[in-house]
């Protein structure tokens, strides 16, 4: 042992020099191809990057209905042919410019009155980030729909908080006390049943419908008087 | 060194006396995850056609820089790069199947059938035989998982492709276009094609 750290200690620059040569000489290919193959994939995020955010923007906008008013009462209003008026805003958090969180929410308008909010937050899942959209009544004081964007969660357990049946849960639940998650059966109202085998991802959505109602509930209640005239 | 079959011989060979699936049993991933539709299927097939063709051209492009220990980081490297494209395009223009497929898009990368071919054939043999390998796989792997799913969809939903075919008096087998109904259809048509090819000899 004494013997090795020795010979590690006395090693020339010159022959450490070599080594990095040596092997830079064998992964040139590796590096090179690396940068090629980023360059290119950088290329075509450019390119197809806004048409995915279209896509994702025109899913939002035909679920934001469902998500505020509840499956029944969307459906019916489309077999009616009318239609909530929907503006979509920026908001944060309002900490500092360090650990700001960003939102973009949906404001969904039927005959001029308010009637929910559809929040659009990120989070880390368990795989990969998670987007998701949350549908809150207009007083922000309930959960009126929840709905997945995007996930790319295990297959046959985490994906499981995509499906609806999961997500029903969700609905109709007050936002406070915020919401926990538990592992065998959800008792009191603002407990929801994980996923078998999949608790980090019902976490993940369970801590990210918190913290948007968090960081957004005070200027979601304080837009509503502003433009309602307090009358909710 | 034995001689390497030719372009021909490498396109004929992927289709059914390598078939990736029947034959080889590799990429039994997305073949038992995605096949509980005709539509899906057949979009993975392509997606996977597409990866499996420019991962084989590139390697064999390169295959004379290539150092033996280094090589598996430079086929997963270039395959990552077209899985990530195809799945971005999909993502691009067919957002609800790109939804549908979910995380079976991203895992191609560590499809063995892709790795495989870059390393039986596209490694040592030129670009143009490269492509008539990746040719040969992907329909050898395009046909697979259509038969699988084209039994699964029909004895499950009824249709094919979201088409009726069976009357409506058919009891749709749910179990068909769940998991199981994967490894029913898989385990008997693999049984099929050995039994086939057996009492042809």
């Amino acid at each position: 042992m004494t013997g090795d750290t020795q010979h590690a200690a006395i090693v020339p620059d010159s022959v450490s020099g070599t080594i990095l040569i040596g092997n830079l000489a064998q992964a040139w290919l590796v590096l090179a191809l690396a940068l090629i193959f980023g360059a290119t994939l950088a290329g075509v995020q450019i390119f197809l990057g806004p048409i995915i955010e279209a896509n994702k923007l025109n899913e939002t906008l035909q679920k934001v209905p469902e998500l505020v008013l509840g499956q029944a009462l969307a459906d019916k209003m489309a077999a009616e042919n009318q239609h909530l008026d929907i503006t979509r805003m920026a908001l944060s958090d309002g900490a500092g410019s360090a650990g700001r969180r960003f939102y973009t929410v949906y404001e969904a308008r039927y005959q001029g009155d308010v009637r929910g909010w559809v929040i659009k937050t990120v989070g880390q899942g368990y795989a990969d980030k998670i987007e998701l959209l949350l549908g809150l009544s207009a007083d922000a004081g309930r959960i009126t729909g929840l709905f997945i964007l995007d996930q790319k969660e295990t297959p046959g357990l985490g994906n499981k908080i995509a499906d609806a049946q999961w997500r029903a849960q969700f609905i109709g639940k007050s936002v406070e006390p915020s919401l926990t998650v538990v592992k065998n059966g959800a008792g009191a109202g603002h407990e929801i049943d994980a996923v078998s085998g999949a608790t980090i991802s019902s976490r993940s959505v369970t801590r990210m419908v918190d913290t948007a109602v968090v960081d957004l509930r005070q200027q979601l209640v304080s837009r509503l008087h502003a433009t309602d005239g307090g009358k909710g | 060194m034995a001689t390497q079959p030719n372009a021909a011989e490498r396109f004929a060979q992927g289709i059914l006396p390598e078939n990736p699936v029947y034959r080889q049993l590799l990429g039994l991933c997305p073949t038992l995850a995605v096949t509980n539709g005709l539509k899906a299927a057949l979009t993975m097939a392509g997606a996977v056609a597409f990866v499996l063709l420019c991962a084989n051209v590139m390697t064999s492009l390169i295959r004379n820089l290539l150092k033996p220990h280094l090589r598996i980081v430079v086929f997963t490297l270039t395959i990552a790069t077209f899985v990530t494209i195809a799945d971005r395009f999909l993502a691009a223009y067919m957002y609800q199947m790109s939804k549908t497929l979910g995380p079976y898009i991203p895992l191609i990368i560590v499809n063995c059938i892709i790795i495989c071919r870059c390393e039986v054939c596209a490694s040592k043999q030129s670009p143009i035989t490269a492509a008539a390998d990746a040719l040969g796989q992907s329909i050898g792997f395009g046909l697979a998982l259509c038969s699988i799913a084209a039994v699964r969809e029909l004895l499950g939903t009824g249709m094919i492709a979201g088409v009726r075919l069976l009357p409506a008096a058919w009891p749709d087998w749910g179990v068909m276009i769940l998991p199981p109904g994967a490894f029913l259809t898989f385990g008997l048509l693999l049984g099929l094609v050995n039994w086939l090819s057996r009492s042809k000899k």
